[in-house]
């Protein structure tokens, strides 16, 4: 399969201070990394999900990706071109094709226009004015499964599923390649976020779409990733299949992450938390392994020596000196 | 501890128009209103003496008939006539079309104005909004009486003059609170999702944060009005107003003032239809404050 | 039709700390009276944690608004009570609501600075709620917030005091308001979601805690919840709201191992945690909530029920036993005989 967006060495960092402030206040590095040497490839028609606490930079990367972020270094080629470097009506073909669907479903939405409006601004923001934007409307509405007399109404005027099935006839309305979806279920209930999340599925078997999911909910990546990757502090601690990573962690933090999630079973209560404590400021970022300050294995090199990637089993790379899975079996 | 506000039953009960009524509705829910009420009254009759005040003043109101000076109230001059014989009912009248021109231009002006630089400023680079903050600080830390005498001595005093000062000293105020709003609602995930469809900035700027700040804008904007007509009349009693002979309310009342052992009416003929003016553009700005944004007024 | 049957077994119910009856609450708007709540039976057990589940729009904080009496003007009491104690809440006097709130109750809010003052520092304020306690000194209530705030996991506790609201994390924060919710010794504690604004390794780190405090100060928690894993993990007992009624409630054991009512039995298929193989087609419950001005007749469930008959349309059906302590408002639900 093709890759369609391919990832190398990308850092993303933020300015805490200004030039002068931080010369004043004898700052040596007045830089958080939000994102640190991320590389990963993600094939055409595939779901890939990107899991992290908060403060991973698992956000930061979506938007990077879609240059709504400045990055510092690396590269990203989508569709074999480099859209940063791009400029103007190349640029603007890039935004066509990959659109993001934002965490919150009403607040993501211009509060005084029309769901009509509103599915239809891709049109007019890039000048398509050969279209007619009632039948676009209608076309978009009924394949997000949206009554058609929807077009009429205003944000505030729909609930959560109905405002996240908008945001998705948005993303879908220039016909991308690409929908960047950072958390697609959040504050949705239960049983909404299966519709939304089987609305996105058939939308990917129907239109070949690639999804990149940004999620912190492990339980909705094990059932539409294919691939999966772990963030903390900024950098990919694991990467893999979905399945693979569910069925055999092989690092510490991936491991905690998978043992935190509860079970809806009473008689399943965990009796002890395995992660403790909580991801440091990204502004005192560990030497060594970031994990190792809350790691239950770790040891005195990791407070050292950083892990680079490895790959352990065939398509599952982490970052660890001593990871769950045995390299030699 | 508060009542969530968010109850999802509450809210979702609320009717789809909470956000702005429309149309009739508002003039009903201002006539609900007793103080909106006479409000709006005072300011239909202001705005309708305004419009049709040709039709309506009985005399010319610049005309002077030195046989008739200082008449007393009567049948043929309501209002008396003032030191020059002309009839004071026709300056009032006439008087109260200068008045409104004033305070629509100028507030019209103040608020185009203070839309745009405080969009530009909220929106904008740190160093353009820095540079226009300092503006709208030293114009705001100037006394408008000071512009007003330094730019009418060096270009001398009319009608336009008039506005422009007062719009230049109530446009920052205005630029301020849109810059404000502008600031809180651009990093809204909105605003991002527009940013990720390649929309640029003019149009994030006018189409999507513009009309979430208009509403808020036009209540401050309404509100001032009665601020403008005073601030009208107060250059003219200076002599800083509009240029005689328009009989400007400031200046009828100036002169009153100099007669005012001979014939007390002149000063309540200019000083009455001010007095009710603003107090009808308050109590009506009031009113559309209450019914548009309900929080201002448990704040005020 | 008023549930006749009291719900929880009537030996819990003699000592419970909350003891909601036949509560019916109407919320008036311009489009007529949205019934929020109608004829729910919850009761809090001492000692016991109770979990309330619902999505949005079941009634949850209009639920937990009646039981402090914090409910919004446009809300009507339409019938029943909220024993507190015994003592009905709804009709209590200002004095008796004054020592109810924050004292004999005590909240932990989904997001904790609404329950910290960002002014003032912690230890100001875990003092500050002591006013009651007039026998202590302030270098002995300044101890007893330090000793709370060691038990519930925050390092140097002395020092800290003097930290601002802001200069903790999110997962230090809930933790403090958990410590200042404790503080006086409430009777009831009421966790509205304690932990959806926080990370799951947070999560169940906060979890945990509930559960130490709650075998140590044998206290009383009334748990708000939508996530089955949690209700799972905590609760003793759930209730399971829709469209403003209880529809279940038992032991968490008989409610999510037997579920009785097609809703819950809906919500359990749903939970993406719970599906053993992996698919791309989740399960889902078709439909919308009813629209509470206009309720429907019947069930309320009936429009997305999956075993819908003809009488759920036309009989709304009463509360029914299935075995001591858990019950379920189903036409089918199978009762069983009390003697």
């Amino acid at each position: 399969m093709t890759v369609l967006l391919d990832v190398k060495d990308l850092r993303v960092r933020f300015r805490t201070l200004g030039a002068i402030r931080a010369k004043l206040a004898g700052v040596a590095d007045p830089f958080l990394d939000a994102v640190l040497d991320v590389s990963f490839q993600l094939r055409a028609g595939t779901t890939f999900g990107l899991v992290g606490e908060s403060g991973s930079g698992k956000s930061t990367l979506g938007r990077a990706i879609l240059g709504l972020t400045p990055i510092e270094s690396g590269t990203i080629r989508f569709d074999g071109m480099a859209p940063m470097g791009l400029s103007g009506s190349a640029l603007s073909a890039y935004r066509r094709n990959a659109a993001m669907m934002f965490q919150d479903p009403v607040a993501s939405l211009s509060p005084r226009l029309t769901v009509k409006a509103l599915i239809t601004e891709p049109f007019v923001i890039h000048g398509l004015k050969d279209r007619d934007l009632d039948a676009e409307a209608r076309r978009l509405l009924d394949m997000v499964g949206l009554p058609a007399n929807f077009a009429g109404r205003y944000p505030h005027q729909l609930s959560g599923g109905q405002a996240r099935r908008v945001g998705v006839a948005r993303a879908l309305a220039l016909e991308p390649k690409l929908i960047i979806a950072d958390e697609p279920t959040a504050g949705l209930d239960v049983s909404v976020q299966g519709e939304i999340l089987n609305l996105m599925a058939r939308l990917q078997r129907e239109l070949g779409l690639t999804y990149l999911i940004i999620t912190h909910n492990l339980a909705v990546v094990r059932h539409i990733c294919d691939e999966m990757a772990i963030m903390y502090m900024g950098r990919f601690v694991e990467c893999g299949p979905t399945a693979e990573i569910f069925a055999n962690p092989g690092h510490p933090y991936t491991h905690g992450l998978l043992a935190a999630q509860p079970h809806p079973d009473p008689d399943r209560r965990r009796q002890d938390v395995e992660l403790k404590g909580e991801v440091p400021s990204l502004a005192r970022r560990p030497s060594g392994c970031e994990f190792h300050t809350r790691c239950p294995r770790a040891k005195e090199r990791c407070s050292t020596e950083r892990p680079e990637p490895r790959e352990i089993v065939p398509g599952q790379t982490l970052r660890c000196h001593y990871p769950l899975l045995d390299p030699a079996a | 501890m508060s009542v969530p506000a968010s109850d999802p039953i509450a809210s979702a009960a609320l009717p789809a128009g909470t956000a702005a009524p429309r149309g009739a509705g508002v003039f009903r829910q201002i006539a609900r209103d007793p103080m909106g009420l006479l409000g709006l009254t005072l300011a239909t009759l202001l705005v309708v003496t305004g419009l049709f005040a040709d039709w309506l003043a009985p005399y010319d109101p610049i005309g002077i008939d030195v046989r008739n000076r200082f008449a007393d109230p009567s049948w043929a001059h309501p209002l008396g006539t003032d030191n020059l014989g002309r009839d004071l009912l026709s300056r009032v009248i006439a008087g109260s079309q200068i008045a409104l021109i004033v305070a629509f231009c100028t507030t019209f002006l103040a608020m185009i104005g203070g839309l745009v630089l405080g969009l530009i400023a909220g929106y904008g680079p740190r160093w353009l909004d820095n540079t226009l903050l300092l503006l709208f600080d030293s114009i705001y830390s100037f006394p408008y009486i000071m512009l007003a005498l330094a730019v009418i001595t060096l270009f001398g005093s009319s009608f336009f003059i008039v506005i422009l000062v007062i719009a230049v000293t109530t446009l920052p105020a205005y630029a301020r609170l849109v810059r404000t709003s502008t600031l809180g609602i651009k990093n809204s995930e909105f605003v991002l999702a527009e940013r990720s469809l390649g929309a640029r900035a003019p149009r994030i700027l006018f189409r999507h944060i513009m009309p979430n700040i208009l509403g808020p804008l036009l209540i401050i904007v309404s509100m001032d009005i009665p601020v403008v007509i005073t601030v009208e009349a107060g250059l003219s009693f200076l002599g800083l107003g509009v240029p005689p002979p328009a009989p400007s309310w400031g200046r009828i009342l100036n002169e009153g003032y100099s007669f005012i052992r001979q014939s007390y009416w002149i000063v309540i003929a200019g000083g009455l239809p001010l007095i009710l003016a603003t107090l009808g553009f308050t109590f009506l700005g009031e009113s559309l404050r209450d019914i548009f944004d309900p929080k201002l007024r448990k704040r005020g | 039709m008023a549930a006749v049957h009291p719900v929880i077994a009537p030996e819990a119910r003699a000592d419970a700390v909350l003891d909601v009856r036949d509560l019916s609450i109407d919320f008036a708007t311009p489009r007529g009276p949205v019934h929020a709540l109608r004829e729910v039976n919850l009761t809090v057990p001492r000692g016991s944690v109770v979990g309330v589940v619902g999505e949005s729009g079941s009634g949850k904080t209009t639920l937990i608004s009646a039981a402090m009496r914090l409910l919004p003007d446009n809300a009507e009491l339409r019938g029943g009570a909220v024993l507190f104690e015994g003592e009905d809440v709804l009709r209590m006097s200002p004095q008796a609501l004054r020592n109810l709130r924050g004292q004999r109750i005590s909240m932990v809010f989904q997001d904790p600075m609404t329950a910290l003052n960002p002014v003032l520092s912690i230890g100001q304020q875990m003092v500050d709620i002591q006013y009651r306690d007039r026998g202590l000194g302030r270098a002995a209530k300044k101890r007893k917030a330090a000793e709370l705030l060691r038990r519930v996991g925050i390092p140097d506790p002395m020092q800290r005091l003097g930290n601002y609201p802001h200069e903790f994390s999110g997962g230090m924060r809930q933790r403090i308001a958990i410590a200042m919710a404790l503080l006086g010794n409430p009777e009831l504690l009421i966790a509205d979601e304690p932990t959806t604004a926080l990370d799951v390794t947070m999560e169940a780190q906060i979890i945990h805690l509930l559960r130490e405090l709650q075998q140590d100060y044998q206290s009383s928690i009334l748990f708000i919840s939508h996530n089955l894993g949690l209700i799972a993990e905590l609760c003793d007992y759930v209730v399971i709201l829709y469209a403003g009624t209880v529809v279940e409630q038992g032991t968490v054991r008989d409610v999510f191992h037997r579920p009785q009512h097609p809703y819950t039995e809906a919500l359990l298929v749903c939970d993406p945690a719970l599906l053993q193989d992996v698919t791309r087609e989740l399960p889902t419950i078709p439909g919308d909530v009813p629209d509470l001005v206009n309720l429907p007749r019947g069930c309320i469930f009936a429009e997305r029920c999956p075993r819908v008959f003809e009488r759920c349309r036309a009989e709304d059906p009463a509360t029914r036993w299935v075995s001591a302590g858990h019950a379920a408002r189903c036409h089918l639900a199978s009762p069983l005989e009390r003697s």
